[in-house]
């Protein structure tokens, strides 16, 4: 092969890619990093701010609004049982870091799911770009991330973000693509415009496919919580990530069962959000 | 409904639709001739609906119909532009809905033309009112009114009471009413129902078919229906446009498709309808011969002998029908000096104009002079004798006047054109 076809010096022309990009944006970098960095860190110092008790009943009573009894019943006890194993503190950054990161991932996820929806075009772009995000290894994206926004929380975030969009992506595609073709038909009919046509049919329809896109996104940027810890990220992953650095079982144990606690209640709770409301009757 | 004076709603105009990548290829085949099959052939294209032109007047409802796959639902599609068509003009009013921008479309849309569909099509997540509310909301009516203006539509197609509940709480014929209630809250001039009844069973079927020939006469709006069912066509059509492989092969009058078959298929399409709930007594009648009530017995007689019949019927000067006297019984009154009043027989057995042949086996079997045919006026139209019964009912012909019509006399002309189904 080699006599034939030069080798082409991909990694170079990467690292300099990387390398322009620093130097060039550098400015623009470090104000991304200081917002991101400011909302993670600002609302762990609101949520400080309260009681863990109280805060705890408070999620509890949220959970129960946007879903059941025996969901907000878990979560107190989940939530009192990570506070007298003494990780509160640490749930509390994890936490800031997932719904920061999946925030972002559902503001530029759902936007860009709605267009794909819409564009056979649009599709074959996305969608070679999504296996990317979700098959590249996390490490290999991460150090990058290092390069642009330092060490710390927000290259945990941008790296959370990434992983865990697609399939906010794919489902609001799929919720879209999904609604049946007399209904769109229908729309066109009455002379609906295209915004009309996603705003009151579309997107109400596909609310659970997209709200179960959601829950995804959620439960990636949760598993990706370790992961960012070895850039820096404070929060659970890291207790779970020095526990296993210095071969302390048990506590890895204690940890990874609080993740595993905050896990269930996010998913259980986006779970219901996503089914109640359907037009009163479920179909 | 006397069609004569209509104006033209929609014209359409040797429009075709060919589906896939080579439409332009595939025209020009089209144009040599080539049948769909060649072209699917030659071009990996369908065609969808070829060079169909046809006009629907003001008022009318015009049946399309066709099975499945002769390009019906595609053609009622390019009347509102849900499929653009390929080559072709299609006037609504006579403005050319072709050449539309997106948003001159949409306002046709919003305000001309109502669609229903034949799975309903409602929307799962709002409810009734909601439903019908829709085309309205999108205009961006005041919510007052556009549920006003819903509800009552929903009351005129019987679902007042309704409104809170969601589509999958009714039954399939309520779904359809609602479709109905949300194309008509809009207020088009013109509704199209693409195969709208065909989901339902045959009992609500009929019921619905009945209440829209009866909101049909009250509203009186254009409709355009598609249906697959030849009997659903000819209960409801005042025309009907039959269509094979994306062509229309005929457009008539219910009666001329039965009677006159422009071809072989159409005649292979029609051949099993039962004729007795299609033909009607103006279909089958003959003249009638009359006498007027003031001319007395003997010049009542005098006009059996020189026909050579046995009975006559005697009218008013407006040609209202009074009765019927035997020539045995106008030869007595001669003797005893008796005036036609006096001798007719008066418990007539009459019929309507419009009464299908089904609901006239009873009467007729039983009569002992020809069934009298009459208008809603009593006016006397003819009458039926029970070999012409037998006759139309075997198919034949000659015992069947053209389009329900008939010159019961030369001076009355101008007022027996009269429609069957009108």
């Amino acid at each position: 092969m080699d006599k034939f076809l030069p080798r082409l010096p991909f990694a170079e022309w990467i690292d300099n890619g990387v390398d322009w990009l620093v130097v060039t944006f550098g400015t623009v970098f470090d104000g991304i990093s200081d917002f991101l960095k400011g909302i993670v860190e600002g609302s762990v110092e609101w949520l400080d701010m309260v009681p863990s008790i109280l805060l705890a009943v408070l999620f509890a009573l949220l959970a129960w609004f946007v879903s059941t009894r025996r969901i907000a019943l878990f979560t107190l006890i989940g939530l009192l049982f990570i506070d007298y194993l003494g990780y509160w503190y640490p749930m509390l950054q994890m936490l800031a870091l997932v719904l920061t990161s999946v925030f972002f991932a559902l503001i530029i996820g759902i936007p860009v799911g709605i267009w794909g929806s819409q564009q056979a075009t649009a599709r074959k772009i996305i969608n070679p770009l999504l296996d990317l995000m979700q098959t590249m290894p996390a490490f290999v994206y991460l150090l990058p991330a290092i390069f642009f926004f330092n060490i710390g929380v927000v290259p945990g975030v941008v790296a959370s973000v990434i992983f865990s969009m697609p399939p906010t992506i794919r489902l609001t595609m799929l919720g879209i693509q999904q609604v049946p073709k007399d209904l769109i038909e229908a729309t066109e009919a009455f002379g609906s415009t295209t915004w009309q046509r996603l705003t009151k049919v579309q997107i109400p329809l596909a609310k659970p496919t997209i709200m179960a896109g959601v829950n995804q996104s959620i439960m990636l940027s949760l598993s990706m919580v370790v992961i960012a810890s070895m850039v820096g990220a404070p929060g659970l992953g890291e207790e779970v990530y020095r526990a296993v650095t210095q071969l302390k079982t048990g506590v890895g144990f204690e940890a990874g069962l609080s993740i595993v606690i905050v896990a269930i209640i996010l998913d259980r709770v986006t779970q219901h959000a996503g089914k109640k409301k359907q037009g009163g009757i479920t179909k | 409904m006397s069609d004569q004076i209509a104006s033209k709603k929609i014209e359409v105009i040797n429009t075709t639709k060919i589906f896939g990548k080579n439409a332009k290829r595939a025209s020009q085949l089209l144009n040599e001739g080539k049948t769909k099959g060649e072209i699917l052939k030659a071009t990996g294209a369908t065609v969808g609906v070829k060079n169909a032109s046809f006009d629907v007047y003001e008022g009318e409802i015009f049946v399309i119909m066709g099975l499945s796959g002769s390009g019906k639902s595609t053609l009622v599609r390019l009347l509102n532009r849900l499929i653009d068509p390929t080559m072709g003009n299609i006037l609504l009013d006579g403005e050319d809905i072709v050449g539309m921008n997106k948003e001159q479309l949409r306002n046709v849309r919003r305000k001309k033309i109502g669609m229903v569909f034949q799975n309903f099509a409602l929307f799962p997540h709002k409810t009734i009112l909601e439903n019908a509310e829709y085309g309205l909301e999108i205009q961006g009516v005041a919510k007052a009114e556009r549920q006003a203006k819903a509800k009552e539509s929903l009351g005129l197609v019987g679902l007042a009471g309704y409104e809170d509940q969601f589509p999958s709480q009714l039954s399939g014929g309520m779904q359809q009413r609602v479709g109905l209630a949300r194309a008509l809250a809009n207020g088009p001039d013109i509704l199209l129902m693409d195969e709208a009844f065909s989901a339902l069973d045959p009992l609500i079927r009929k019921d619905m078919q009945d209440e829209l020939l009866q909101l049909h006469n009250d509203m009186g709006k254009t409709i355009i229906f598609i249906t697959h069912d030849l009997d659903e066509a000819l209960r409801i059509g005042d025309r009907i446009a039959l269509m094979k492989d994306g062509e229309i092969v005929q457009v008539g009058t219910p009666e001329e498709i039965l009677m006159s078959p422009s071809n072989e298929y159409v005649e292979r399409f029609v051949e099993d309808v039962d004729l007795s709930k299609v033909l009607t007594a103006g279909h089958i009648m003959k003249k009638a011969e009359t006498v007027q009530i003031d001319r007395g017995a003997r010049v009542a007689l005098r006009m059996m002998k020189q026909l050579g019949i046995s009975s006559i019927y005697v009218v008013d000067k407006a040609k209202r029908l009074l009765g019927a006297v035997t020539a045995q019984d106008a030869s007595s009154a001669i003797e005893k000096g008796k005036t036609l009043e006096e001798i007719m027989i008066n418990d007539l057995p009459m019929i309507l104009l419009d009464t299908v042949l089904i609901d006239l086996f009873d009467i007729v079997s039983t009569a002992v002079i020809p069934v009298a045919v009459v208008d809603e006026n009593n006016k006397l139209q003819g009458i039926i004798i029970r070999g012409a019964l037998i006759g139309a009912l075997s198919g034949d012909n000659q015992f069947i006047n053209n389009n329900g019509t008939f010159d019961s006399d030369s001076d009355e002309q101008t007022d027996t054109e009269v429609k069957v189904n009108g």
